[in-house]
């Protein structure tokens, strides 16, 4: 609470502070000042106050640390107007999403993942120039795909992207899709891939209720889109309980690739042991 | 033991975890840091308004000892009077944050300011035995303290911690050498002839078996069964069920009452 409230402060007063936090679990104490104080003021003051801060942290699960080290706040935070949020997969999202983010007047929460932080990515000579930013509100297309859309953010798109590989070999085409940004969403890249493959999952780490998964499909209920699905949206999320320590019942708590493979078979009517597809 | 190594016949049934075991009378630890201190104090509250004679500790670090809720915890427990010991921890760094680079006053043991407090030797187990039998009395009869217990941590901080980019091995290996809590008074205990070298051969043995025989039990206990994955999650008469991580299975909560 305090020091996040005095980096809001020193960003109000003009500077850029970049206020990290352990874990996004901690900030839930200093949650006041992100979203009472930077979220809501240059609304409150008619454009007078500025906050440019960026808030960025671990987010979501690691391994074995139990309940209350393990929350996603991507709901959280992307339920409040006037925040922005991401939330990114790759190397090139971390590098874009956070220079974007430093460079964006409004404040920003970044959303990292502590095991992704180990992990390497191929990329581009552009993504490492001096001011290469990734679009805040702009998803990726990971990997095309024609028969149906999941659409993920974080770490779960590396799980959509196994998911994909497995269900090629048996002829299902993925279309994954990497958020980028939880707020804003990028509505139109979904859209636009359900007008193409007529079904959708949502993949997210973080709990079902009000969820990201869930924002979505209202969303795309309300738009052009729903004539276009050939099937019911269905999400696939973290389990609806607190994080368990032990590791059997912690990877029952995950969504797993098999969840992600179990709802993409059930929304194209494909049977667990045959290629075959209605 | 099955706590840690997340067995099922551990105080939290393997949900817990490291950070959150249970007990009579012990409320569990904390992840967030300083969360605990109110706690304690409502702990200390409850025992007031019960009028049963108990009294609360609550524990925290040198670390957590700059929390807001702490000043608001000691304001409250100062205002009432509770019965409430609170215990600074003070090993010299926060995870890996030594005191002094963090702390505008490292005087935990004032930091309560209208709440009196007392700095004792953490290392010096008489000591602190005293502190504790003094303290239990004290806030009973004058409402809260605040004491500090100057001590060490030998290892990292948790799994994230390698112990050793903040502080050299030197110091570690000092403090094992002439501080160590258990060393000193097995020395002391000798230097007065109240024990004999063989007699703590036999305590260091039967220690050592004692520690070797939970572990193997623990390790050879099983996991929590995966039913249990969402058991507990509220007190309730008739059984729920909640979502898994798939929209396609549930997962049972049984009726607890």
């Amino acid at each position: 609470m305090g020091f996040a409230g005095l980096a809001v402060g020193a960003a109000m007063a003009g500077l850029k502070p970049i206020c990290e936090f352990m874990t996004f679990n901690f900030s839930m104490q200093a949650i006041d000042q992100v979203i009472n104080s930077a979220a809501k003021s240059h609304y409150m003051s008619a454009g007078s106050v500025k906050v440019p801060i960026v808030f960025r942290g671990p987010n979501g699960a690691a391994a074995g640390v139990a309940a209350q080290h393990s929350q996603c706040f991507a709901a959280w935070y992307g339920h409040c107007p006037g925040l922005k949020v991401v939330s990114p997969y790759s190397s090139e999202d971390c590098r874009g999403l956070l220079k974007a983010a430093i460079r964006d007047p409004n404040p920003v929460v970044v959303l990292e993942n502590e095991l992704m932080y180990g992990l390497s990515f191929p990329v581009s000579d552009e993504a490492l120039s001096e001011d290469f930013i990734v679009e805040i509100g702009k998803a990726k297309i990971e990997r095309e795909g024609k028969h149906i859309t999941l659409v993920s953010h974080s770490r779960t798109v590396g799980f959509c992207l196994e998911a994909a590989e497995q269900l090629a070999a048996e002829g299902v085409s993925c279309e994954v899709i990497n958020l980028r940004s939880i707020r804003p969403i990028d509505s139109d890249c979904i859209e636009k891939s359900i007008m193409k493959t007529n079904h959708l999952v949502t993949v997210e780490g973080g709990w079902p209720m009000f969820g990201v998964g869930a924002e979505i499909c209202a969303q795309i209920m309300e738009g052009q889109a729903f004539d276009y699905l050939d099937a019911p949206a269905v999400r696939v999320t973290g389990a609806d309980v607190p994080m368990p320590y032990a590791k059997v019942l912690e990877d029952g708590a995950l969504p797993q690739v098999k969840d992600i493979v179990l709802s993409v078979r059930k929304t194209l009517h494909i049977h667990n042991d045959a290629t075959q597809r209605v | 033991m099955d706590s840690a190594t997340s067995r099922k016949l551990g105080c939290a049934k393997g949900k817990g975890g490291s950070m959150h075991m249970y007990n009579y009378n012990f409320y569990g630890g904390n992840g967030i840091v300083g969360a605990q201190v109110p706690l304690g104090a409502g702990i200390a509250f409850a025992n007031q308004y019960k009028n049963n004679g108990s009294v609360a500790m609550a524990l925290y670090g040198d670390g957590a000892a700059n929390q807001g809720q702490l000043f608001e915890s000691f304001n409250m427990a100062k205002l009432w009077n509770l019965p409430c010991i609170f215990v600074c921890e003070n090993n010299r760094y926060g995870m890996g944050t030594a005191v002094h680079r963090a702390s505008a006053s490292v005087d935990y043991y004032t930091r309560g300011d209208y709440v009196p407090g007392i700095r004792v030797d953490g290392m010096d187990i008489l000591a602190v035995r005293e502190a504790v039998k003094f303290s239990k009395k004290y806030v009973l009869e004058n409402g809260p303290i605040n004491l500090e217990f100057v001590t060490y941590r030998y290892h990292g901080h948790s799994m994230s911690d390698p112990g050793t980019s903040y502080r050299t091995r030197d110091e570690v290996k000092e403090v094992r050498q002439s501080l160590d809590p258990i060393t000193t008074f097995r020395d002391k205990l000798l230097q007065v002839d109240m024990v004999s070298k063989d007699d703590i051969k036999a305590i260091d043995a039967q220690a050592k078996q004692h520690v070797e025989e939970e572990t193997a039990k623990a390790l050879a206990s099983t996991e929590p069964d995966f039913k249990q994955l969402a058991n507990d999650i509220y007190i309730t008469d008739k059984p729920l069920s909640f979502r898994s991580c798939n929209a396609f299975e549930k997962l049972p909560h049984e009726a607890n009452i």
